[in-house]
């Protein structure tokens, strides 16, 4: 059982001439099993929450904390956090040319299980997880997301996500650019590794559809930095019919 | 001669060299080649082939002097390929490689009697033939090394460079028709040696050539590998891979004389660079002649500077002179290591420092692959490790 527990955070980034203040006091917590569904427009600071999670350098907490299970993730490296059992499925993942996927993969399970897979069996897992994700074969011989296209790029998020069995995972606009087949082929994924590894699952998303396939238990507005409202599925239901104009309508 | 028209007093001394450094060139062709010492004189840093290399430190080595005694060590793996050795114009001597710039020049000059490597015709050598040269502090050698493999040959000779000193030489190539020859050049100097080199190949008919330059240590290394060909049909690779610690000089010229038709050459350099006055240069020429109809050629160079106060010059040129050829195509780019990467990496729970080798590797892995001797790769990639954990410590 773990615990993602997210504290009146605050973030800013950098800009050319100030600091921006990005998010604005965000309160969430994330439970092993519980899928959140994580809403709102564009620019309301989904991903810089995502990124902040996960500690990438290029965002400053002013105030507030993270911790998971009690432990003090700000503090820690973003491999260290990674280590502790949180996982980012990237908006854009980065390309690596030259890194193999499959030697890529193997140091990545080496690095979060703290030995060494053992061969026999983490080949064929990486076969299977490969092949219920319809990825062709000779994804393994490639440079990690080199060349890979939108969707290919997403399958090889959630083949991460499944082979490295994180204790949360925070999937940060998954179903952005991808087709209906391969919406559902990457929800079965989500899906499967919650159902494996009871995944807690913070699910960011700008529209409802993939909602359809991953059935949050909470879903969270999210707007100008923080949560605007909270609820079960049918707040997604409501937003379906609604949009966001509501929140939006709100702030001016 | 249009030449005297133009001397407007009898006692002015026109420097044809001089003259020519003056004028940008128009054609690579038109660069000097020249068995004699006077046809160069102590370049100033503003001439073409000069322009990169700090040639105020190497005024020592570019004097007209002979080898020091002790200056250098040469190890020869297998004794049966060691041939008598060749004065100027004796046997291939002089056929493939005529200097094109001072430090040949005194090469040459300075080497009585060159090693002449004999590799027999229609033969498989299995072991690589190694040559371990060893330069001594303090001391000054010119040295010239012929490589002969003859007609239908397969072989692979290993020149590895290490110790101290200051170095010129000539490594000079001819391959006989279908042989397949691959020379390797390791410069694995002490931090304070200098190395100026002319590395020079004539590629016979259906021949295949590759020359793979790995320069990982010394103050300052500049080498020049060069192929021309002496029949159609032939295939020639040149391969780099470098890595420039802080102060060091590392240039690597490249020329491919496409003089025959119907000939390949492809060159592949990569280098990567960090700290402070860390500096490497690239220059790539290519020239398709009239004559070289069905040529098929394409150069990359591409740089990764992992620090700050690193400086990285590329530059490729071609020169068409035919409008028949299969292709011809050039690539030349530096960037900066990518932190997006590392993040990328690291969010995976891979260590930074792990995470940063891998993208070093990962920016090395198309040429070492074409590379592929593993006799090569693995110390080169052990190398690359070990240059990188001294910047990870830095
Ligand atoms: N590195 C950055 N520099 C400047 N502004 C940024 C940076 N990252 C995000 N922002 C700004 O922060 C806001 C939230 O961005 P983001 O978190 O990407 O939103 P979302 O993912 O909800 O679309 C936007 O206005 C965006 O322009
Ligand atoms: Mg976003």
């Amino acid at each position: 059982m773990a615990t993602l527990e997210i504290r009146d955070l605050h973030v800013s980034v950098d800009t050319e001439n100030d600091t921006k203040e990005i998010l604005k006091g965000v309160n969430l917590t994330v439970r092993s099993g519980e899928t959140h569904a994580i809403m709102g427009p564009n620019g309301s600071g989904k991903s810089t929450l995502a990124y902040s999670i996960a500690g990438h350098p290029k965002y400053a907490v002013t105030s507030g904390t993270v911790t998971l299970d009690g432990e003090d993730v700000l503090a820690m490296s973003v491999d260290e956090r990674a280590r502790a059992g949180l996982f980012l499925a990237m908006q854009y993942p980065v390309e690596v040319p030259g890194v193999t996927v499959t030697n890529f993969l193997r140091t990545a399970k080496t690095a979060v299980s703290g030995e060494a897979p053992k061969l026999r069996t983490w080949t064929k897992d990486v076969k299977a997880a490969m092949a219920e994700l319809r990825m062709d074969n000779d994804f393994a011989e490639r440079g990690v997301n080199e060349g890979f296209s939108g969707g290919e790029k997403k399958r090889h998020e959630i083949l991460q996500l499944e082979l490295l069995e994180p204790k949360i995972a925070i999937l940060d606009e998954t179903d952005s650019g991808l087709d209906v087949d391969a919406l559902r082929i990457v929800s079965e994924g989500v899906n499967r590794a919650q159902g494996k590894d009871n995944t807690g699952v913070l699910l960011i998303t700008h529209y409802t559809r993939i909602l359809r396939y991953i059935k949050p238990d909470f879903v969270h507005v999210f707007v100008d930095g923080k949560v605007a409202e909270e609820g079960g599925p049918e707040l997604a239901e409501r937003l379906e019919e609604e949009g966001y104009d509501r929140f939006l309508a709100a702030r001016v | 001669m249009l030449n005297s028209l133009l001397t407007s007093s009898p006692k002015t001394h026109i420097d044809p060299a001089a003259q020519l450094a003056a004028v940008p060139e128009k054609s690579r062709a038109e660069r000097t080649a020249s068995f004699d010492v006077a046809d160069f004189p102590m370049p100033h840093g503003r001439e073409e082939d000069w322009r990169f290399t700090p040639v105020d430190r190497l005024t020592g080595l570019l004097a007209d002097e002979p080898t020091d005694e002790g200056a250098m060590t040469v190890e020869v793996s297998d004794s049966s390929v060691i041939a008598p050795p060749l004065a100027a114009g004796e046997g291939v001597r002089g056929t493939a490689l005529i200097p094109g710039d001072r430090a040949s020049a005194l090469a040459h000059a300075h080497s009585r009697k060159a090693l002449h490597l004999l590799l027999a015709a229609d033969t498989e050598y299995a072991e690589p033939v190694r040559v371990q040269v060893r330069g001594a502090q303090g001391k000054r050698s010119n040295g010239h090394v012929v490589i002969e493999a003859g007609a239908n040959a397969h072989a692979l000779v290993i020149l590895e460079h290490t110790g101290s000193g200051e170095h010129t030489a000539n490594v000079e190539v001819v391959v006989g028709d279908g042989a397949h020859l691959t020379v390797v050049s390791v410069q694995q100097w002490a931090d304070d040696a200098i190395h100026l080199a002319q590395h020079e190949a004539l590629v016979g008919r259906d021949a295949t050539y590759r020359h793979i330059a790995v320069t990982l240590g010394g103050a300052i290394v500049r080498i020049n590998a060069n192929v021309k060909y002496a029949g159609p049909g032939a295939d020639a690779t040149l391969l780099g891979v470098y890595f420039a610690d802080a102060h060091q000089h590392l240039e690597h010229r490249t020329y491919i004389d496409h003089n025959a038709p119907r000939c390949k050459s492809l060159v592949t350099y990569k280098g990567a660079l960090q700290g402070d006055g860390a500096h490497s240069v690239w220059v790539g020429d290519v020239l398709i002649g009239a004559e070289a109809e069905g040529t098929d050629t394409y150069e990359l160079n591409r740089n990764l500077v992992l620090t700050d106060g690193a400086r990285a010059d590329s530059v490729p040129n071609l020169e068409i002179e035919t409008g028949d050829i299969a292709g011809a195509g050039h690539a030349s780019s530096t960037g900066r290591f990518d932190d997006e990467q590392l993040f990328y990496l690291q969010a995976r729970g891979i260590p930074e420092h792990e995470a940063r080798r891998l993208v070093v590797r990962g920016f090395f892995a198309d040429v070492i692959n074409k590379i592929g001797v593993p006799d090569v790769v693995d110390p080169l990639m052990a190398a690359i490790d070990e240059e990188l954990a001294v910047g990870d410590t830095a």
